[in-house]
């Protein structure tokens, strides 16, 4: 199913922010493609870089921040490369992004219908009624009851959840190849959580969208995604296929990070957890940044950031698991 | 079975809307009217807590449970019904009357960036409890008793002197925590403590008020919308929708059979790692407005066992075989 050249391909991505002192830096060879019809989880704690390297894909990185290095291929062309003329045929048009909180990102001052319309206007050369009919559809698709009464609405007047279902119809307009969702379920509550994953999930299938999604939630993760990718510190430090990092996650980070979850405790029992907290952007640790934390750290873990090396179908940046791969090699070596 | 440490009675809260007495007059089809209208955010709330247990009462936005515990805490006073701590009415006591029972009495608030004074020092921030309920103790009897709750939260001692902003949030609401044990209370109310913080520090957050409930003997009312957490944490569990609880037991029961069409709905809704898609219970509709509140059941319009006694009759809490009280008439008539 695999096609030769992904839709998206990130390389060795480094983005910086150049602040007094000098630069910090919030990605650090960020490396991952995203294939058609693919859906891609992105987790990570606060501070992880999970947020800039949503951001950074569709070139939205504002100063002090910069693209230091690396590129961002999408359908062969480079976005980091590209001008703000070029780029802007592409934002919203080929890749949409939804946001965390719909109250942000809806216009408080223009109602539904004249936000979704000015929209397709923008990238397409067509009626105001012809765009109004394209936004009924979407309504529709969307499941939002009476859309015709919603274009005349504005976003105040419409609940969280059905904020989101116009966010998700909006980002729907012009039948994107990637929706871009950045913790789009952060601020509703569970049930309507639920529906707005399962919706957007349905929609990404019928449609054949690929759909990159950042969250901290690894329920919400293995529910909707295919393969993962777990960041921490400005890296990725783990990504491969979504049931098996979760199912026997590899790098001590991630395994951390799901033991920590009260559903994988003994009700009453004390939970697991990693001890302190993520470093912030002003002073990584040298070597393997998340080292202080981690049980396994050793001198080379001090000193060096290791690189990735494959274990099944995962790739991990972890010395203690490339050492392990490298025993069972030898072992298996002096077996045969 | 003991007296409650904590009897709720009857509680209801309405905020009122409509303003002062002239903002409520209209003039309308020539004749003035007055018109209020209030939230109705609790409407009636029977909840005992018994002496050393975690009841944990969970619901969506807008369900009133933080409200309960405002009303509990005595930040907010109750429109009608009582709270009773020991066997003694409080939520009627006034001045000095309450101070006995302010230091029994402790809360932790969901966002240890705002709960925290920013222009006091950490040692400022705990001996202020202890000074003003415990005039008596000398200074150094003071200062060690700080020393003696940062060492059990885990802060060191010798970080004092620094102010709130220079912690991380996980430190933060460990402040918090130790703010609220430096008077050795015997009852905390929670109000979505971990909410705010990562998931490898909701970890020894939650560990921590553990560790405190065992070694301090504490009684807590838990806030929260986080299932998990809840099947984690709590001995008992009540769920509320709408002002109402409409499900009341302990936990293993509540989260092996639940009763409730609501918290059968609620509980398929929180996203499994064992999941491969998102997989709940639809619910028609989104939660009521406050303000008007449905006659009847309050959950009815969205429920799909619902009856015409279920539109007019306002269930009470009966026992289930199973032990767990729910406000439904579909479970006692045996509909479901």
């Amino acid at each position: 199913m695999k096609s030769d050249t992904p839709l998206l391909e990130v390389k060795n991505l480094d983005v910086r922010f150049a602040v007094r002192g000098g630069d910090l830096t919030a990605l650090r060879g960020i490396s991952f493609s995203l294939d058609k019809g693919e859906r891609l989880g992105l987790v990570g704690e606060s501070g992880a870089g999970k947020s800039v390297a949503a951001f950074s894909i569709l070139n939205l990185i504002a100063r002090p921040g910069y693209i230091a290095g690396g590129q961002i291929l999408f359908e062969g062309k480079d976005l980091a490369a590209m001008s703000e003329r070029e780029l802007r045929k592409i934002r919203g048009n080929r890749i949409a992004m939804i946001f965390q909180d719909p109250m942000m990102t809806l216009n408080p001052v223009l109602s539904i219908g004249t936000q979704m319309v000015e929209a397709i206007k923008a990238h397409r050369r067509v009626s105001t009624k012809a765009a109004r009919e394209i936004a009924l559809s979407k309504l529709r698709k969307v499941q939002i009851p009476s859309p015709e009464k919603r274009l005349e609405q504005y976003p105040h007047e419409l609940s969280g959840g059905m904020r989101q279902r116009v966010i998700i119809a909006i980002a729907l307009l012009l039948d994107p190849e990637i929706i871009v969702a950045d913790e789009p379920t952060t601020a509703l509550d569970v049930t309507i959580q639920a529906e707005i994953m399962a919706l957007l999930l349905d929609l990404c299938e019928q449609e054949n969208v690929a759909l990159m999604l950042i969250t901290h939630d690894l329920g919400v993760v293995s529910q909707v995604t295919q393969r993962m990718l777990v960041m921490y510190s400005g890296r990725i430090i783990e990504q491969g296929p979504t049931r098996e990092i979760i199912n026997d996650a590899q790098h001590p980070y991630t395994q951390g990070l799901i033991n920590a979850l009260p559903q994988m405790g003994e009700p009453g029992a004390r939970l697991f957890q990693i001890p302190g907290s993520m470093p912030s952007l002003k002073n990584v640790p040298s070597g393997c940044p998340f080292h202080p934390r981690c049980d396994f750290a050793t001198d080379q873990c001090r000193q060096t950031m290791p690189e990735y090396v494959r274990s099944g179908n995962v790739d991990v940046a972890c010395y203690e698991v490339s050492n392990l791969i490298e025993q069972e090699k030898r072992m298996q070596e002096a077996g045969s | 079975m003991t007296s409650p440490l904590v009897d709720i009675r009857g509680l209801e809260k309405r905020f009122d809307l409509s303003g002062s007495f002239l903002e409520q007059i209209t003039f309308k089809g020539g004749r003035f009217q007055r018109k209020q209208e209030a939230v109705h955010a609790i409407n009636g709330v029977d909840l005992q807590v018994q002496k050393g247990e975690a009841l944990c009462v969970v619901g969506e936005s807008g369900c009133g449970k933080s409200t309960v515990a405002r009303t509990v805490m005595g930040l907010l006073s109750p429109s009608a019904g009582e709270v009773h701590y020991g066997g003694q009415r409080i939520d009627n006591l006034k001045g000095g009357d309450v101070l006995p029972y302010r230091r029994k009495m402790q809360m932790i608030f969901q966002n240890p960036y705002a709960s925290l004074n920013p222009r006091m020092t950490i040692q400022q921030t705990l001996e202020e409890p202890i000074h003003f309920h415990r005039p008596e103790l000398a200074r150094s009897e003071v200062r060690e008793k700080v020393q003696e709750v940062m060492q059990s939260v885990g802060i060191d001692p010798d970080w004092g002197s620094r102010f709130g902003h220079e912690f991380s949030g996980g430190q933060r609401q460990r402040i918090a925590i130790a703010r609220a044990l430096a008077v050795d209370p015997e009852f905390i109310v929670a109000d979505e403590p971990i909410s705010a913080l990562d998931v490898s520090i909701q970890a020894q957050v939650l560990n921590l008020l553990m560790e405190a409930q065992e070694t301090r003997n504490l009684t807590y009312l838990f806030i929260t919308h986080d299932l998990a957490v809840v099947e984690h944490f709590g001995t008992r569990v009540a769920v509320m929708y709408l002002g109402r609880v409409c499900e009341l037991a302990e936990t293993k029961t509540l989260f092996a059979e639940p009763r409730h069409p609501y918290t059968q709905a609620l509980l398929s809704a929180i996203p499994r790692l064992e999941d491969d898609r998102p997989n709940y219970i639809r619910l028609q509709g989104e939660v009521p407005t406050p303000v008007n509140l449905p006659s009847g059941c309050v959950f009815h319009g969205r429920c799909p066992y619902a009856n015409e006694r279920c539109r007019q009759e306002i269930p009470r809490l009966i026992v289930t075989d199973g032990g767990s009280q729910v406000a439904c008439h579909a479970v006692e008539e045996g509909r479901l």
